[in-house]
């Protein structure tokens, strides 16, 4: 096979130009990589809470608060304002989320024409950055219900993402988000700042391209 | 593939580009606002520099241990259900990417992807009959008007909004559409939105590969990126070998200084890691073509390697006073600015683009700004060296240049010379400074220099002179005033 030939080639290649010998194992030298980049939070929850606040506000994304026990309520006067009607939600939500006026689409494998037919998306958020105002999503079994975000495609295709974010799962810093994310790093994970958007014609920010052009943050305390 | 060797040289290829208002505007605007943005979201970070230097070792780290990475990255990656491609050359990868779409579709959709441009896989796939659709919008705007992309990340950026009104009014059949950059990306979402439902076959390229887990992360910000990713039933990523970090708490660097970086935000909107095939979640066949292309070439000058440690974010281009005044189709090649005067020479061997490491001022602002904190100025300085060792003209004893500087060094030598230089240069140049009061035009090799720049005339004083006269008069004065 040509592929195998190619392969033996390039390791080859790569080989001879780093003949010089090592002093260390390559584990060992990734080891002593120095990192002395900020790690750990200098912040408390309360003001993590509001900087993650002021960073989702700042891409152009709604905010809201809840107490914990409120969050289906909650969640219910978000979807009225945004007048959604048919709300995508993962089989493993959180049931008690759900306010009972709403009807609820539950995704059992939908195909994209059934995505595209709902007007928005609920999950949970796995991690929550501060600093940048990120959020991580992924849908590894490990996770709580309330952190789990459903396969890819659900929070893609609707045009509108509510997104609820336990205060638990909120981090400063982003290296503190990929320690959460550790255990499940062999699984998908999204991170999504904003809503999509995009500076291509004369650096004008336009928000909402390909991805939900709306995005609403619940932050549970 | 970089610039035949039929293509202008860089000063050549600027010329009319410098005439061009309309682009150098355009450019002007786009960097400007990139620069302000980036220069607001680092200054911010008390740490910018702990992260650089982690960066830059890391990317060390990873070239000198590469082998040992990739291997570590077609094991995982291959476990968690996806196949490894290797190829040596465009040839190749196109060769491959080609096979694996030929019989599953018509059409494919891309994400912008600076290694698809590299090996010109759009024309490769045009020629295998498959239609590649780009769906980034810079990307749309550029395929589309069969024009090449100017800049790493914002590769429209010389193109106006009227000029893309015009374009999309004419291709998408919309006499309609104002020039508002609302409705232009609009009616791209509307363009684009059935091709992203059902189009079966994805081409990506990756900003990183994971040794550790086999996984592949993609950083964008439209959801195209996503699109692509998740809705195909296949998905073909590109990427050179040197895209590879040992591990996945590495991405926390990464993702840190790439977007502050490429478009100045705190984190752009949507970064994708996925690992091999997930069950019931995005496509279930994904390959990945790992290309060599002459990196291994790069690999082996210890001296240049460090432009392997590149992450494509573009901060070096805005940066550059020579990539600001010309743009970035000057460089003739897709990597344009600092990072293209390196790299596609030595991505051609040395054999193409030898012009584009004396398109520097040597200034050192790329370096300043660079995350991985490569040293462009001296792989610039490098470069060139190794092309006049390959031109024998400039090294022979009767060679112009060599005679040049030979007088020149005798000249330098004495100052009585010297002075008599200065004294000849400041007669002769009378016969030259134009109404502005500036040199316009010189004659012969002279002339160089004045073909796409004015020239300050030498003052009637030289700094000697000057300090003569004034030590004269000043020390009686200090005389008095310390004794």
């Amino acid at each position: 096979m040509n592929d195998a030939i190619a392969r033996t080639e390039i390791l080859a290649r790569i080989r001879s130009a780093n003949a010089k010998p090592k002093t260390m194992s390559a584990v060992d030298d990734w080891k002593a990589l120095p990192r002395q980049y900020r790690q750990q939070s200098t912040r408390d929850l309360a003001s993590c809470i509001s900087l993650l606040e002021d960073r989702l506000r700042d891409y152009g994304a709604g905010v809201h608060r809840s107490a914990r026990g409120q969050v289906s309520a909650g969640i219910a006067a978000i979807l009225r304002q945004r007048n959604s009607r048919q709300v995508l939600v993962p089989a493993e939500i959180d049931r008690r989320w759900l306010p009972q006026q709403f009807a609820f689409v539950t995704d059992t494998d939908l195909s994209h024409g059934e995505l595209d037919a709902c007007d928005g998306v609920l999950t949970g958020c796995s991690v929550a950055i501060a600093m940048t105002g990120t959020l991580g999503l992924c849908h590894a079994d490990g996770l709580a219900p309330e952190q789990r975000a459903g396969r890819r495609a659900l929070t893609l295709v609707p045009d509108y993402h509510l997104c609820v974010v336990e205060s638990s799962s909120v981090v400063e810093t982003v290296p503190q988000a990929f320690e959460a994310l550790e255990p499940y790093k062999g699984q998908p994970v999204t991170f999504i700042s904003g809503p999509s958007a995009t500076a291509d014609i004369e650096m004008t920010r336009i928000q909402g391209v390909h991805g939900p052009r709306v995005l609403d943050v619940l932050i549970v305390d | 593939m970089a610039a035949p060797n039929s293509a202008a040289d860089f000063p050549s290829a600027a010329l009319p580009l410098l005439r061009n208002v309309q682009l150098r505007d355009n450019v002007r605007h786009a960097t400007d606002v990139i620069q302000r943005k980036r220069s607001r979201v680092v200054g911010e970070m008390p740490d910018w520099e702990m992260l650089r230097d982690s960066a830059q070792r890391i990317r060390e780290h990873t070239m000198e241990y590469l082998a040992d990475y990739l291997e570590q990255f077609e094991q995982n990656c291959t476990a968690a259900g996806g196949q490894v491609h290797w190829a040596r050359n465009a040839e190749e990868a196109n060769r491959i990417v080609i096979k694996l779409a030929q019989n599953a579709t018509a059409s494919v959709i891309k994400i912008k992807s600076m290694t698809t441009e590299e090996i010109g896989l759009n024309r490769a796939l045009e020629a295998a009959g498959i239609q590649p659709v780009e769906t980034d919008l810079a990307e749309l705007i550029v395929q589309q008007s069969h024009d090449r992309p100017s800049h790493i990340v914002v590769p429209a950026l010389h193109i106006n909004r009227h000029q893309v009104r015009d374009l999309f009014a004419r291709t998408m059949n919309l006499t309609q559409l104002t020039d508002r950059a609302e409705d232009l990306t609009e009616a791209a979402r509307a363009y684009l939105r059935q091709k992203f439902l059902q189009t079966p076959v994805a081409i990506s390229g990756a900003n990183f590969l994971v040794a550790e887990t086999g996984g592949v992360c993609i950083v964008e910000s439209e959801g195209n990126g996503r699109m692509c990713l998740t809705l195909p039933r296949t998905l073909i990523a590109i990427a050179g070998i040197d895209k590879v970090v040992p591990r996945f708490r590495d991405l926390e660097v990464m993702l840190q200084i790439l977007p502050r970086s490429a478009t100045g935000e705190r984190m752009n909107p949507y970064n994708s890691i996925w690992t091999g095939v997930h069950p019931g979640d995005g496509p279930q066949e994904f390959h990945i073509v790992l290309l060599d292309n002459r990196r291994t070439e790069i690999l082996r000058d210890a001296d240049a390697r460090e432009t392997l440690h590149c992450i494509r974010c573009g901060a070096c281009q805005n940066a550059c006073p020579v990539y600001l005044q010309t743009g970035g189709h000057a460089y003739n090649s897709v990597y344009a600015g600092p990072i293209g005067a390196i790299l596609t020479p030595q991505l051609a061997l040395m054999r193409e683009g030898q012009s584009l490491p004396y398109a520097s001022s040597l200034c050192g602002a790329c370096y300043e700004v660079c995350p991985v904190k490569i040293n462009i100025p001296e792989v610039l300085i490098h470069l060139r060296g190794r092309i006049v060792q390959q031109q024998p003209q400039l090294q022979r004893t009767f060679g112009l240049e060599a005679i040049a500087m030979r007088f020149a060094q005798w000249l330098f030598l004495s100052e009585a010379r010297l002075r008599l230089a200065q004294w000849i240069g400041r007669m002769a140049q009378k016969l030259f400074i134009g109404n502005s009061g500036w040199i316009e035009k010189l004659p012969g090799m002279l002339g160089g220099w004045t073909r796409t720049r004015d020239l300050r005339p030498m003052p009637p004083q030289s700094f000697r002179a000057w300090f003569e006269k004034r030590s004269e008069s000043s020390t009686v004065r200090n005389q008095g005033k310390y004794e």
